[in-house]
């Protein structure tokens, strides 16, 4: 039995509607799950993994 | 108003200033804050502002700490060319909070440094209600650090 924590509280898993997802591009790759009681959203995690670095380019001037 | 990934124009400056110091345990606290996709965050951001961040239960204004467990690392590609980077050693977790309104960008910034700004990383929209969101950090290798400061 696992426990979900979700807007009402603690949760049984089994009594909750799960629902996943992904996104997987240059950028990211995102997973997702959520949980919802009778139509109502009440928990969603998100997981992004950074593919992309900011870079600095760096340049020595010549001496003219 | 949208957020862009950038190295942020006054961190290249102040690199030149001995501002931000890297070190894994002497140097600076870094920390991640959170934007909404509303938000105008880019290059030109010169410091962590509470403007645009997200706010709701569990999410603490400021963001969490990065951890920096792996100081920066220089290496040389050729006589003339090479490179410096860096990326935080552990994922970046925001635990047990609410944010019903889409962000898509967090903030590193320099605690230790009066919240001068590092760099904006994008990511698609999110929003999280009474869970997790954790941010994978890529490999720390000379093409896929977070932060890359390279000789052209």
């Amino acid at each position: 039995m696992a426990l979900i924590t979700t807007t009402k509280g603690e949760m049984d898993e089994s009594l909750l509607e799960k629902k996943e997802g992904s996104v997987d591009n240059d950028i990211e790759y995102t997973t997702w799950i959520e949980y919802w009681l009778d139509g109502e959203l009440v928990h969603r995690s998100a997981h992004v993994a950074l593919k992309q670095s900011v870079t600095l380019s760096a340049e020595a001037a010549s001496l003219a | 108003m949208a957020n862009t990934q950038a190295m942020c124009t006054s961190f290249l400056g102040e690199l030149m200033t001995a501002t931000h110091n890297f070190t894994t345990g002497t140097g600076n606290t870094f920390k991640a804050a959170l934007y909404l996709a509303s938000a105008t965050m880019n290059a030109s951001t010169t410091a962590y502002t509470v403007t645009g961040e997200v706010s709701g239960a569990g999410y603490s204004a400021g963001g969490v700490t990065v951890t920096n467990g792996t100081s920066p690392i220089s290496t040389n590609s050729s006589t003339t060319a090479g490179v410096g980077y860096w990326t935080p050693s552990a994922s970046i977790t925001y635990t047990g909070v609410t944010l019903t309104t889409a962000f898509d960008a967090v903030l590193i910034y320099n605690s230790s440094a009066s919240n001068k700004a590092v760099s904006v990383h994008t990511f698609g929209s999110q929003t999280i209600t009474a869970g997790t969101f954790t941010l994978t950090m890529p490999s720390n290798t000379t093409s896929t650090a977070l932060l890359r400061l390279a000789t052209v």
